[in-house]
């Protein structure tokens, strides 16, 4: 062996010192990036909880919901829902449309298919009969809904009382949950929003669809959502609200009475939201 | 498994090579920018809409997720499987799965309505939901590959590259089976509730898989200035073949079951609910299926034909894409019956009707920006590590 040939046993011992050193160094590295990574996701969490302390009402409702925590004003024993008479609805009217709008600062830009659309009106026309009827289409608030089982961070969730709701500060905005719905009930925020009212956070980039003014409802006055009233403001009464578990409420009676009928009702969703005349 | 072939970092010094380079680099800028004005001005700039709420950037997410899940095939069959013929292109096959997964998962990133909110994916769960297990099947993905190329490229590791290569022929399996199934769960979505989407998704993938890892291989060897090794170029054909017959019965099968079992005449595969997706629809039957058959059943007889593989691949590619926006596009552009037996006589939200949905330019500058990103995260990591085969191809089968 020549004298400028290195010696092996060295040579080894010379990469195994070096290894050594290298995965100690590798170590410290991913300890210091595990240790990173962690603090990160604290950090991460910490705006939520904060928020969760705040007024934002969906927020509030949704931590809330999402431990199963008994809420003042929110309980299982009732299912909020409304009832709709085709019968008594007009075509061309959109009072209840306004209604929605006027009550959670939805403006309308003048493109129907990026605006918001919480609630909708249809006309329709039966093939067989050729009866005609005209009735509003909003969150059906499915008691088994396919919004609330696909969203990936639980942003869509459904309330005690049966209220489906977008928790704002979750809703990453990819748009599953649109997807989703078989009413094309949920509209995405396309664009920046201003003049929100404090009872309707609205963001750029999340999705939003009908609360049933969830703030009137926890408002504990007995308050109707705006589409009803603005209904009954313009004297067609075709939207009667009420609790769907009592068996005397006006809208239990109503549904019995007059056989009313979810809209495809063959996706078994049960839907809160139910329709005379159909 | 890798002792018998010796790996090189790829440091070409072709003129080409670096005109890709720039190209990338400028497709990812504009990418970039694109993004941006997305976020800041919202999803109104794009051609989507509250009826078309997943545009172009998630035919390329998808396209680009399910691409890589088949091009990591090339790795299975030398570790897993054993063929030989695939050995030197199974770190090749690992590197550019994670690249074109990365650059998916970019590109679904930046098309989220609010993308700084990212981390919340992985700290608010909702594990009934397909898309939340998806989230973590990505991830793993990413992960498995980093493993299974540390251990292809540790000697003292190389005995375990086929338990790994096991476990992420199952998990890719089960992650291209978990994206199909986010669009064929849906409830009230005719034209694709059907658990035959998870699998319609797995042999897409493969054949998207194998159409890119061909056209990536050639491009290697056309800037090496070598001809690609004849027996690789066969074992591509026939795998080629076998996966696009497989796509042909599947979506033939797809359609069958959509007019014989829903009696529903109007949905398939071949979807007619306007716009683009009709076009698209002639176009996938006849640019990601006949002509790429054709092509590849004239090479089984006639092998050797390097443009015609091209061409063959390409059209696989693309068709594979076509195929994706039918599925994905398609499936909300149809017109949606909330009232069976009743014809929408007034909508403003265009209740009964087709709605319209064309791409606009900032949806292209994501969607190419993420493909631009995917290829240069590629030609970077073959430049920075050992990946290609030193060997020339022409001995590479006398190495093994």
């Amino acid at each position: 062996m020549s004298d400028l040939a290195p010696d092996p046993v060295s040579c080894m011992d010379a990469d195994f010192e070096h290894n050594t050193k290298a995965n100690a160094a590798r170590r410290r590295f991913l300890q210091r990036i595990g240790v990173m990574g962690v603090s990160a996701l604290t950090a991460s969490s910490l705006p939520m909880n904060v928020s969760r302390g705040g007024s934002l009402l969906a927020a509030d409702i949704g931590s809330s919901a999402a431990s199963d925590e008994p809420v003042s004003g929110v309980s299982s024993e009732r299912r909020w829902g409304l009832l709709i008479d085709t019968s008594k609805c007009s075509a061309g009217c959109d009072a209840c449309v306004r209604g929605c709008h006027e009550e959670h600062g939805i403006g309308v830009s003048g493109n129907d298919h990026t605006d918001a659309q919480w609630i909708r009106k249809i006309d329709l026309e039966d093939n067989d009969s050729g009866e005609t009827m005209s009735l509003p289409v909003m969150c059906q608030h499915c008691e088994t809904a396919p919004c609330v089982d696909v969203c990936p961070t639980g942003a869509s969730f459904k309330r005690a009382d049966g209220v489906v709701l977008v928790n704002k500060h979750t809703c990453i905005g990819c748009r599953y949950c649109m997807l989703a719905c078989p009413y094309k009930a949920r509209s995405y925020i396309h664009e920046p929003v201003t003049d929100q009212l404090s009872r309707a956070p609205r963001g750029k980039g999340t999705v939003e669809s009908c609360t049933l003014c969830v703030h009137r409802i926890d408002d504990g006055q007995n308050l109707q959502p705006a589409c009803a009233v603005a209904c009954r403001k313009d004297a067609h009464s075709a939207i009667v609200f009420g609790d769907l578990n009592n068996p005397d409420s006006e809208i239990s009676k109503s549904i019995r009475e007059h056989d009313a009928k979810q809209v495809r009702a063959d996706l078994q969703l049960n839907t809160a939201v139910r329709y005379t005349g159909l | 498994m890798n002792s018998t072939v010796r790996y090189i970092a790829f440091k070409p010094r072709n003129v080409s090579y670096y005109c890709v380079i720039l190209l990338c680099l400028l497709t990812m800028i504009s990418g970039g920018y694109c993004a941006y004005m997305m976020e800041v001005s919202g999803h109104i700039i794009t051609g989507m809409n509250n009826h078309v709420a997943w545009g172009l950037p998630h035919v390329f997410a998808v396209g680009l997720i399910v691409t890589a899940s088949g091009v990591l095939n090339g790795a299975t069959c030398a570790s897993v499987l054993g063929m030989e013929v695939y050995k030197p292109v199974a770190r090749l096959s690992v590197v550019l799965a994670s690249s074109t997964l990365l650059g998916g998962l970019t590109v679904l990133v930046l098309d989220l309505g609010r993308p700084d909110r990212l981390l919340l994916a992985f700290t608010h769960h909702n594990f009934g939901s397909i898309f939340t297990w998806n989230i973590f099947l990505y991830t793993g993905l990413l992960l498995i590959c980093v493993v299974y190329l540390w251990m292809m490229m540790e000697k003292r590791f190389n005995r375990q590259v086929t338990t790994i290569g096991l476990a992420a022929l199952v998990w890719r399996i089960v992650l291209t089976s978990g994206t199909g199934a986010i669009f064929g769960l849906l409830t009230g979505k005719n034209i694709i509730d059907t658990a035959l989407m998870a699998m319609l998704f797995v042999v897409l993938s493969l054949v998207l898989g194998t159409a890119a890892l061909v056209l990536v291989t050639i491009l290697l060897k056309h800037w090496q200035s070598t001809q690609v090794d004849d027996e690789l170029q066969k074992a591509f054909n026939r795998m080629q073949l076998l996966f696009l017959l497989v796509l042909g019965i599947f979506s033939i099968v797809y359609h069958l079951i959509n007019v014989y079992a829903r009696q529903d005449l109007y949905v398939p595969l071949f979807t007619l609910t306007g716009g683009l997706t009709t076009m698209f629809s002639v176009v996938y039957v006849l640019t990601g299926l006949l002509v790429p058959l054709g092509i590849t059943l004239y090479l089984l007889k006639k092998p050797g034909g390097i443009y015609k593989q091209i061409a063959s691949s390409i059209m696989s590619l693309t068709g594979g894409f076509l195929l994706l926006y039918i599925v994905i596009i398609g499936s909300q552009n149809q017109a949606k019956i909330l009232f069976p037996g009743k014809t929408v006589l007034a909508s403003r939200f265009g209740d009964g009707g087709f709605p319209a949905y064309v791409p606009s330019v900032w949806e292209w500058g994501v969607g190419l920006g993420g493909v631009a990103f995917s290829f240069f995260i590629f030609l970077l990591l073959i430049r920075v590590f050992a990946l290609i085969p030193e060997s020339q191809p022409s001995t590479v089968s006398k190495l093994i």
